[in-house]
């Protein structure tokens, strides 16, 4: 039995696995759910003046028979007083003492706005803020939300307003509508926060609908970008929690969010860098219940691996994310085909052929054909790796090729003091 | 053993086809699934677990509502029971291979020799188990994680009951029935074998040595059937015959023709049994199934049937054997009369008699019940089924019952996933009455 205590900033919760701010946790009813499912944390849907909602707004986007491999969404912030809220909250809070409360605020760019907002909200017992840059519709119109997640020096300055208040941990939620999501996270840091957590939605258009030539979504014809979300942002989001995590300037912890659906996502997001992660569609696709195999798979996963804590994975993958000019050219890889698995549908054949670099052979062995992969010609690419849709059929192959370790970099400084010597 | 007895008929899934059939899965909520199975096993959730590579915590899933899971993955009539509630049924789409995926959870654990389940601080308390089969072997695990000790008494050498001893080997091997019995006892649970209670020891010598006693024996031998000449060699009780087959104790020569009498899940067991055997020999025999009603009552399950049929097994229906007939002391024909249904009752049609010549006979008529054994024990019982209330105690105080043998005649066959949802109501109820002794 592995320790899943996980630790934000100061904010502890018995598992790392919050609810991010969004519909799931809507109401105290909600919330009351989530915990009894078991979930560590939840992210409270974002507190302010409250907003009047569109009918519909949601869309998802499936993929040939696979349901929503995302959705977005154009819903806005808490559309109920939030007199409601924090008297939910409340509730929420004395029912489950060991479990993280935390209150997302959105408000106008004034110091004595965030100030009254922070106070307010304070009066309640909860673990922590996360203050919102990143709603990408609808608020950002009114100079909130990603208004304020595009201007590093913004993001700045509300962090310090707020932290000149709060009591507990302030976390600032980036948005990743940005050109470089390392310049909004230090400016969180550099206004004090104790913590950042992303990503949060990125904009889209789902679709049209091509017999009524409507958007989908669509309020009375029309639409909005809206944000979008699920297992299809992940990697954006792996590399955004990444970025940060290796940044010298940052230097705060991370609360990972981006299309987390099982153990092994949040286990990815760990070892780049996050703290905890904060899930979403995947509660909206399939409920709160999902948190069991969460927690049972990353125990099971700890224990198989030997490891005590959660927190052991935090970031050991981080540093091997470098800048491409520093991996190493004379590392060699190429594929083999083990011909008893396969299946012989030839898509690795035609992925080479058409769109990598020709390397596979298709050869006559008595009456039928097989697929060789030519090893001299084999540049390592995986994408007939990536197409067979049998499990270790095709299978990369480390070649020692006897020379050392040498990056781009490392090649232009020699090529270059060749030269000039 | 031979391949033809001992391969199973259940051919593993492959990689693709588990992940596959995994991701198809709807993960339903409050699945109809889940709730058509006697032990409830959150079936949307270990199958959820499967597809995110959490497999041991899958295996931990079924069995921990289901201590006999590897036995009810290859045994349960799954198309009657979550397969058969399975959404997709609805939607027009065949129904998630819930039984197959089960089996490779639970294969997956057993493979790695994965402890799965630890039992609870000692209580103190000592609960004596009457019968090592399926129904014995679950209250057995469910009492030991709750921390009290438990002994079973077993008439046979090893434990598993029918799983054992009665299931031919191609549907549950014997290895599969004793590590899931296995998996009971790494619990610490003590065992005793070769024992029979009402006769090696009595009742009141358990209920004297021990705080709760749970009564799960089955039930007994294939009975006669009643006509001349049954006595003759080559006549079998099927039981018998299946647990010589599972054993590899030797059976003789089965001959050329092999007639079974019975129609239930038993029979089938012995008339596919008997098949495979004479193939294994060389000597593929002429196997049929003589029953006195017809295809529409037979109590085997339609899977079953299809399954015997598929071995090439003849099924002759409406007729019943009024004498058995031989030479040198050995069966070589069995007469026959023809018999019809009319306004539910069954009788014999006058003149239709006819004869089959057969070298091997096997009774399949169903199992006594072990009254003499009830009487001994001083239990209450209703033509040789022990009465029980819905906490499943018995007349005696302090003993509770579970299993086949209170099974309710004239119903259909009794399934091992029903007995294990019994052997936990048992052990629940015993936990909470010795919960009750202690005192404040």
């Amino acid at each position: 039995m592995a320790n899943l205590e996980s630790n934000l900033a100061g904010i502890k919760s018995p598992n790392p696995f919050w609810l991010a701010s969004a519909p799931p946790t809507n109401s105290g009813y909600q919330v009351m759910r989530a915990f009894e499912a078991g979930w560590g944390g939840a992210v409270w849907k974002t507190l302010g003046t409250p907003i009047v909602n569109v009918t519909s707004r949601f869309a998802a986007l499936d993929y040939k028979q696979n349901k929503m491999i995302a959705m977005n969404n154009i819903e806005l912030i808490t559309d109920r007083p939030l007199d409601e809220n924090l008297k939910e909250i409340a509730e929420c809070k004395k029912a489950f003492p060991d479990r993280s409360i935390i209150a997302s605020l959105m408000e106008v760019c004034e110091q004595k706005a965030w100030h009254e907002l922070v106070k307010r909200v304070q009066e309640v017992d909860i673990d922590g803020f996360e203050l919102n840059f990143g709603c990408p519709h609808g608020m950002s119109e009114r100079g909130m939300g990603s208004a304020v997640g595009q201007h590093p020096d913004l993001i700045k300055q509300v962090a310090e307003w707020t932290k000149e208040v709060a009591r507990v941990p302030v976390i600032v939620k980036l948005t990743p509508n940005i050109t470089d999501i390392r310049f909004g996270a230090r400016g969180a840091a550099e206004g004090g926060a104790d913590a950042i957590s992303l990503i949060n939605t990125i904009n889209s258009l789902i679709g049209v609908d091509l017999d009524t030539w409507n958007p989908v979504p669509h309020v009375d014809g029309k639409s909005s970008h809206g944000g979008y979300c699920g297992p299809a942002v992940k990697p954006i989001a792996l590399n955004m929690v990444n970025e940060c995590a290796r940044d010298k300037d940052v230097n705060i912890p991370i609360s990972g969010i981006g299309g987390i659906e099982t153990w092994k996502d949040a286990v990815e997001f760990l070892l780049l860098g996050a703290s905890n992660v904060q899930v979403c569609t995947a509660v909206m696709h399939h409920g709160f219940r999902i948190v069991d195999d969460m927690i049972d798979g990353l125990n099971n996963y700890l224990d198989s691996r030997g490891l005590a804590s959660v927190q052991d994975l935090v970031g050991k993958s981080a540093n091997r994310i470098t800048t491409w000019e520093n991996l190493n050219l004379n590392y060699k890889i190429i594929a083999r085909i083990d011909q008893d698995k396969c299946i012989h549908c030839n898509k690795c054949y035609v992925a080479c052929e058409d769109a990598a670099h020709q390397c596979i052979d298709r050869i006559s062995n008595n009456g039928s054909s097989m697929v060789v992969v030519d090893e001299e010609e084999c540049v390592g690419c995986n994408l007939c790796q990536m197409v067979c849709p049998v499990e270790e059929c095709i299978e990369m192959i480390e070649i020692d090729t006897g020379l050392p370790s040498e990056s781009w970099k490392q090649r232009s400084l020699r090529l270059e003091s060749t030269v000039s010597s | 053993m031979s391949e033809a007895l001992g391969k199973s008929i259940h051919k593993p899934l492959s990689e693709i086809e588990v992940m596959l059939e995994a991701n198809r899965c709807l993960y339903c909520y409050d699945a109809p699934c889940m709730n058509a199975c006697p032990t409830h096993i959150d079936v949307a959730s270990f199958i959820q677990k499967i597809s995110t590579g959490n497999v041991k915590g899958s295996a931990y899933t079924i069995m921990d509502s289901n201590a006999m899971g590897a036995s009810c993955a290859r045994v349960c009539p799954t198309e009657e029971l979550c397969e058969g509630a399975c959404v997709y049924n609805a939607a027009g789409d065949s129904p998630i291979r819930i039984g197959d995926l089960q089996r490779y959870a639970i294969d997956y654990v057993a493979d790695r020799d994965i402890q799965l389940f630890e039992p609870g601080p000692d209580t103190g308390k000592r609960v004596a188990i009457i019968g090592g089969g399926p129904a014995g072997l679950s209250a057995s695990r469910d009492l030991r994680r709750l921390g009290h000790a438990v002994t079973i008494f077993e008439a046979k050498e090893q434990l598993g009951g029918l799983n054992t001893y009665g299931i031919v080997p191609f549907r549950l091997s014997v290895e599969t029935a004793l590590w899931e019995a296995e998996q009971v006892v790494r619990l610490g649970v003590d065992v005793r074998s070769g024992v029979r209670v009402g006769f090696d020891v009595t009742l009141e010598e358990l209920i004297k040595d021990y705080d709760a006693v749970i009564l799960a024996c089955g039930m007994g031998n294939v009975p006669k059937l009643g006509i001349e000449g049954e006595n003759l060699e080559g006549v079998w009780d099927a039981l018998d015959f299946i647990e010589r087959a599972k054993l590899g104790l030797p059976i003789p020569d089965l001959g050329e023709r092999v007639a079974i009498i019975g129609a239930g899940n038993t029979a089938i067991d012995a008339l596919t049994c008997a098949k495979r055997l004479s193939i294994s020999r060389g000597r593929e025999a002429r196997v049929a199934c003589y029953y006195r009603r017809g295809d529409e009552q037979m109590t085997a399950y339609q899977f079953e049937y299809d399954f015997a049929k598929e071995e090439g097994i003849e099924f002759r229906f409406f007729c019943a054997p009024t004498r058995v007939v031989g030479q040198n002391l050995h069966v070589n024909a069995v007469e026959f009369v023809k018999t019809e249904l009319r306004d539910g009752k069954l009788s014999p049609i006058a003149g239709s008699e006819f004869t089959e010549p057969v070298d091997t006979l096997i009774r399949a008529i169903g199992q006594s019940r072990l009254v003499e054994t009830f009487e001994r024990l001083g239990i209450a019982h209703d033509s040789g089924v022990v009465k029980v209330d819905e906490s499943l105690q018995t007349s005696r105080p302090g003993v509770w019952a579970a299993g086949d043998c209170i099974f309710e005649k004239g119903m259909r066959e009794a399934m091992v996933v029903e007995v294990a949802e019994q052997g936990k109501v048992a052990a629940r109820s015993i936990d909470a009455f010795l919960n009750a002794k202690v005192p404040a």
